[in-house]
């Protein structure tokens, strides 16, 4: 038995529920007398819905089929090696479950040493060895072709990406080293850095092929026979391979520093693992490959025992897992059918809403406002948003005409709602005008029709009290832009039954948006967690912080904007309207800030000019400012935030917000574009202390965002 | 309007390896319209100078058509294959005799003038879909007796050929199949068949099938090169104790596609494509049910006498090898020898298998291989019998002929 072998089965027992995958070696005859040819297919006995992957089971399977080949290619009976998936799928990588239950620094460091071990082996048969990608293919999929003489793709490949820099890791077995050293630097950085910061983008089959990572390309209808030819070709001569020289001198390092700089952009020195990606690819200038593949295995290692990479898988579990099944949402089984929508209000909130319900549900959708004026501009929106769609290609013109068939205004709700089985508000914020409204809705509407609201910070309770049937009312609690961010809060008022909840929940699947489950409690999670976070850094700035000094406290987070930025890109206005909704609440920990009603007073927009290109405090604004003489540093600054943040969590937990910390994160990741290596927010304050220091103990049980105990 | 009657030619024609059916075949775990896709997609690469736009229709042929071989084939293959939307496409059956249908629909289409260019062919995956599956045989046939019992299994419909004729032994069956065998072994050793496969590549799941995973086949299955008679002597005769039909002097139940390229004389010489096979005429027969296999006898006599041609003015036979017996039925009919040198020269299928409706189209490519290494020969026929007592048969002319075109 190799070492690798031994130290494959070492870290299988620390794994036992490994969704194994085989390596078969099946033996073929290539075309034109090109000779016997073993071809290994990589799958793990399920459909394509369940992608292969590698654990260290996996991987030793994949050893095993290796010393069978090599002992082939040793005694001359192979002329050749590939490697290919079951349908659709090549392999999309490491099973991050494995690397979640590693409690070891040795051990991680095992399993980075041993894909490397493995791979490696490909690399040094007598025979030259091909990848056909002819599926999907991510992380160590992609890798294990990168150690082959040869790859194809195919053009039908919807995902191939190395995603590790995207969850806190660096593509580790191969990635960093073979990558730049096959492609060039500025390539290579743009897959392994560019793409994952970018919401993790996928290439698509064409790109694999335009960007050098692939040989050839063929369309998927007939890929593997197609590679198989081409392969023929090759070892017979009749096709050459030819790559680009890759440039080694000052392109490289340019490569690198703009990788530096896409990742001071997106994360802001806050996540270490883009940095150490660059540092390999950096490193790999020389062509040393195996001082590269040294590198990997301890950058592997090192993240895998570091919180962010934690976070990011534990992120990545909420987004892709516990999105699909809310926390608390009752039977689907419940839920209505919903044929016809009705909006109230014609206003460019409820415009975006009626877009949004049409696109999904391609159903009918009503708008109401109050005079003739609104309504046809509400409706126009939808119409010129629709062109714009068909401009775009986005949709053809049948669907654009279909859509523009739907959507509807008219001034008269018994007309417009009657047959309606959803009717969503999005009226002024004030509690008497949303009741008026509810209650004539309800005199028109079916019996069986639910009544939403987008409110964002009054009470549900209290809009449906005075209802006759106050069972099916719901919050509905959209995250602007509408279109662009997943997060959904579903408030469920005290008197708000199953079945109007199931159909609020049916109904955001279809609406494609992430669910949550919150009770009716002020601004609900994220506004709550937002105002409570602005409003600390306005209190440190009210009370002298220079403004400049508050914003860069909280850079080391990686949000996606600055406190500042973000409330001009919310309005200063509604703003304050939340921060004194939350100060009726809570006075004793949500304050209103007089500086913000003064610029909001002086009708600025935000508190910055952007004349330089740059933002900078508005003169105007300055002279509105009115500071005490406490100036804070960044660091007590960020400590006063992140302790307000953490207290308000924990009170939110103890009232019952939302079902557990997990649901807080979700809501900050998909609602307020939080980042994954923060794991929503809740991990970050675990693994910085700050949850014990405020709150005597942690969110999360260790091992949950966390290297287990 | 006035109409010309437009000549017909055979361009290219390709095939997949055929498959062995059941569990243990090749293509258990294919579909069978994959195979059919992969086929048309080889002839188009072959034939850079076909634009595909300009491809008129798509008629593919499969007996059974459900499952992956439903939908409309000629359609979705179409789709399937990357032919533009613009393309449209059809389903065809005539049992056996479907890819030949295939040829024959579209050509008098094309004579017609409906159409320029045409794919055709055929699938039958018969491991996915053995014979008979789903039918539901009106039960007049028996009460009326329109037709006797034995007419719906093909196996008995050759030993009511036996019987009809007496002088056919088991043992010149055997023979013929053996020589066929032979003769299938020789063309494959002088690289005959490959250059018209098409390879496909397959998975297998099953270990106690063979080795698991994907591979890719480039040979057909069902060949077993080294029969002998005494070998054959010893096979069970399924469909009658003491019978006369085996597994050996029949061909096999099989997986496969074929796909051809068929167009007017005039668009293949303008868009430069090669004109492998002149169609001549062509016509369909029927005769009793249970002897199905005399079937190819009055359909060549009908597509002779259209053509104005004898027996004698043929010099190469492409005749499918359901049943060793039919063959020689045909061949003591117009009194050729058992092993005549103008018959199915490269074998038949007894050794390649004969995945029903997608095998008339083996025979034009194979007979228009010959054509081309054999300019001396003018005439040559393809001929098959068809379930439900029918023949069919084709007569081409070879355009490498000195004389080809003009009048005989």
């Amino acid at each position: 038995m190799s070492t690798t072998a031994e130290l494959l089965k070492g870290a299988a027992e620390l794994f036992p529920d490994e969704v194994v995958t085989s390596a078969h070696v099946r033996h073929l005859d290539l075309p034109f007398g090109a000779g016997r040819f073993a071809l290994i297919t990589l799958d793990n006995g399920f459909d394509h819905t369940k992608p292969t992957t590698f654990g260290p089971g996996s991987l030793a399977n994949l050893n095993a089929a290796v010393d069978q080949v090599e002992k082939e290619a040793a005694e001359g009976a192979i002329v050749g090696v590939g490697v290919t998936g079951k349908p659709f799928i090549f392999a999309v990588g490491a099973d991050l479950k494995g690397v979640e239950i590693l409690k070891k620094h040795e051990d991680a460091l095992a399993i980075g040493k041993s894909g490397h071990e493995v791979f490696k082996r490909l690399a040094a048969l007598a025979v030259p060895t091909f990848a056909y990608y002819n599926g999907a293919a991510m992380g160590g999929g992609v890798e294990v072709g990168l150690h082959c003489s040869y790859r194809t793709v195919s053009k039908a490949i919807p995902a191939f990406s190395l995603p590790e820099v995207f969850l806190g890791l660096v593509p580790g077995w191969g990635g960093c080293a073979l990558l730049p050293n096959l492609i060039g630097a500025e390539r290579a950085v743009s897959v392994i850095i560019e793409n994952s910061l970018n919401q993790n983008r996928q290439l698509k089959g064409k790109q694999v092929f335009e960007l050098g990572i692939a040989d050839a390309i063929f369309e998927g209808a007939d890929f593997l026979e197609q590679s198989l030819i081409w392969t023929a070709n090759v070892l017979k001569g009749d096709v050459t391979v030819e790559r680009p020289e890759v440039d080694r001198g000052e392109a490289w390092d340019q490569a690198v520093a703009k990788g530096r700089f896409i990742a001071d952009s997106k994360v802001h020195g806050a996540a270490p693992a883009a940095y150490r990606a660059l540092d390999i690819i950096e490193a790999a200038k020389d062509g040393d490959l195996q001082a590269g593949f040294d590198a990997e295995d301890k950058a592997l290692a090192d993240l895998i025992m570091g919180g962010e990479l934690r976070s990011g898988i534990y992120a990545f579990n909420l987004v892709q897992k516990r999105a699909k099944r809310p926390a608390g949402a009752p039977d689907k089984s419940l839920a209505r059918p919903v044929t016809k929508v009705g909006v109230v209000g014609a206003g460019l909130m409820a415009s975006q809403l009626a877009l949004l319900f049409l696109r999904r549900l391609e159903v009918p959708v009503v708008l109401t406002d109050i005079d003739q004026e609104r309504v046809d501009k509400g409706v126009g929106y939808v119409h010129a948003e629709i062109d714009k769609l068909l401009a775009k290609s986005r949709i053809n013109q049948d669907k654009a005409n279909r859509l523009k068939g739907l959507v509807s205004g008219v001034l008269d709700k018994a007309e417009g709602f009657s047959d309606a089985d959803f009717i969503i508000e999005a009226v002024f914020e004030e509690i008497g005008v949303k009741q008026q409204v509810f209650a004539e809705v309800e005199a028109v509407a079916p019996a069986h029709a639910i009544l939403a609201t987008n409110t964002s910070s009054l009470s549900v309770s209290e809009m449906a009290s005075k209802l006759k049937h106050p069972e099916r009312v719901v919050g509905f609690h959209f995250f602007n832009p509408v279109a662009i961010l997943p997060l959904l809060e579903i408030v469920r008022g005290e008197q708000t039954d199953d079945a109007a909840l199931a159909t609020a929940f049916g109904v955001a699947r279809k609406l494609k948006k992430t669910a949550v489950l919150v009770k009716d409690a002020p601004a609900f999670v994220v506004n709550r967690i937002l105002t409570r976070f602005m409003g600390e850094i306005q209190n440190v700035i009210d009370e002298g912080t220079p403004v400049e000094v508050a914003e860069k406290a909280v850079e080391p987070l990686g949000l996606p904007m600055s406190p500042l930025v973000l409330l001009e890109l919310v309005g200063p206005a509604i703003g304050l309207h939340v921060s004194e909704t939350l100060n009726r609440a809570f006075p004793e920990r949500f304050t209103v800030s007089e500086n913000l009603a003064a610029v909001v007073k002086a009708g600025k927009r935000g508190f910055y000019v952007y004349d330089s290109g740059k933002p900078e405090l508005d003169p105007e604004v300055a002279a509105l400012l009115k500071q005490g003489d406490v100036v804070l540093t960044e660091e007590q600054t960020r400590a006063r935030v992140l302790d307000a943040v953490a207290q308000e969590i924990g009170l939110m937990l103890q009232e019952g917000v939302v079902a557990e910390a997990q649901d807080i994160d979700l809501c900050l990741i998909t609602g307020a574009g939080w980042p994954f290596h923060l794991g929503g927010i809740t991990p970050y304050l675990d693994r910085e202390g700050v949850s014990e220091r405020v709150n005597g103990k942690k969110f999360l049980a260790q091992g949950v965002a966390s290297v287990p105990a | 309007m006035p109409r010309t009657v437009r000549d017909v030619v055979f361009v290219d024609g390709v095939r997949t390896p055929f498959g062995k059916a059941g569990p243990k075949g090749i293509y258990h775990e294919t579909r069978a319209d994959d195979l059919v896709v992969k086929a048309i997609r080889e002839l188009l690469r072959r034939n850079p100078a076909l634009d595909p736009k300009k491809i008129d229709e798509v008629a593919i042929a499969a007996t059974t058509q459900i499952g992956d071989q439903g939908l409309t084939l000629g359609r979705t293959a179409g789709i399937l294959a990357g032919l533009p939307q613009s393309v449209p496409g059809y389903s065809i059956d005539r049992m056996c005799a479907g890819a030949l249908t295939a040829v024959t629909s579209v050509a008098g289409s094309i004579a017609f003038g409906a159409y320029d260019a045409v794919i055709a062919g055929g699938v039958e995956h018969m491991g996915r879909h053995p014979m008979g599956e789903g039918v539901d045989p009106n039960p007049r046939f028996v009460s009326e007796k329109l037709v006797d019992e034995s007419a719906l299994f093909m196996g008995m419909t050759a030993e009511n050929l036996h019987d009809r004729y007496p002088h056919i032994t088991k043992q010149r069956a055997d023979e013929y199949a053996v020589r066929s065998q032979e003769k299938a072994a020789k063309a494959y050793a002088n690289g005959k068949i490959q250059q018209d496969l098409v390879p496909i590549s397959v998975r297998n799941t099953n270990a106690e099938v063979g080795e698991t995973g994907w591979g890719l086949v480039t040979a057909d299955e069902p060949m077993r090169p080294g029969t002998t008679l005494e070998s054959l002597a010893s096979l069970k005769t399924p469909f009658r104790v003491h019978g006369n039909v085996t597994a050996g002097n029949a061909a096999g139940l099989n997986d496969g596609a074929t796909a051809s390229i068929i167009a007017s004389e005039e668009f293949a010489r303008e868009n430069g494509l090669p004109v492998k096979m002149r169609l001549v005429s062509y016509a369909f027969a029927g005769v009793e049910p249970e002897v199905m296999g005399y079937g190819p006898i009055p359909a060549t006599e009908k597509a002779l006498a259209k053509a104005g041609l004898s027996i004698e003015d043929i010099n190469l036979f492409e005749i499918n090898e359901a049943f060793a017996v039919q063959v020689l039925s045909f061949l003591d009919h117009y009194g050729i020898a058992d092993d005549d040198a103008r018959v199915n020269q490269y074998g038949g299928a007894i050794a390649f298998g004969h995945p029903l409706a997608s095998s008339g189209v083996r025979l034009m490519t194979q007979l228009a291989r010959q054509f081309e290494e054999q300019p001396e020969v003018r005439y040559g026929l393809t001929t098959m019998c068809v379930g439900f007592g029918m023949g069919a048969t084709v007569i081409w002319e070879n355009p490498h002929h000195k004389d080809a075109g003009g009048s005989k």
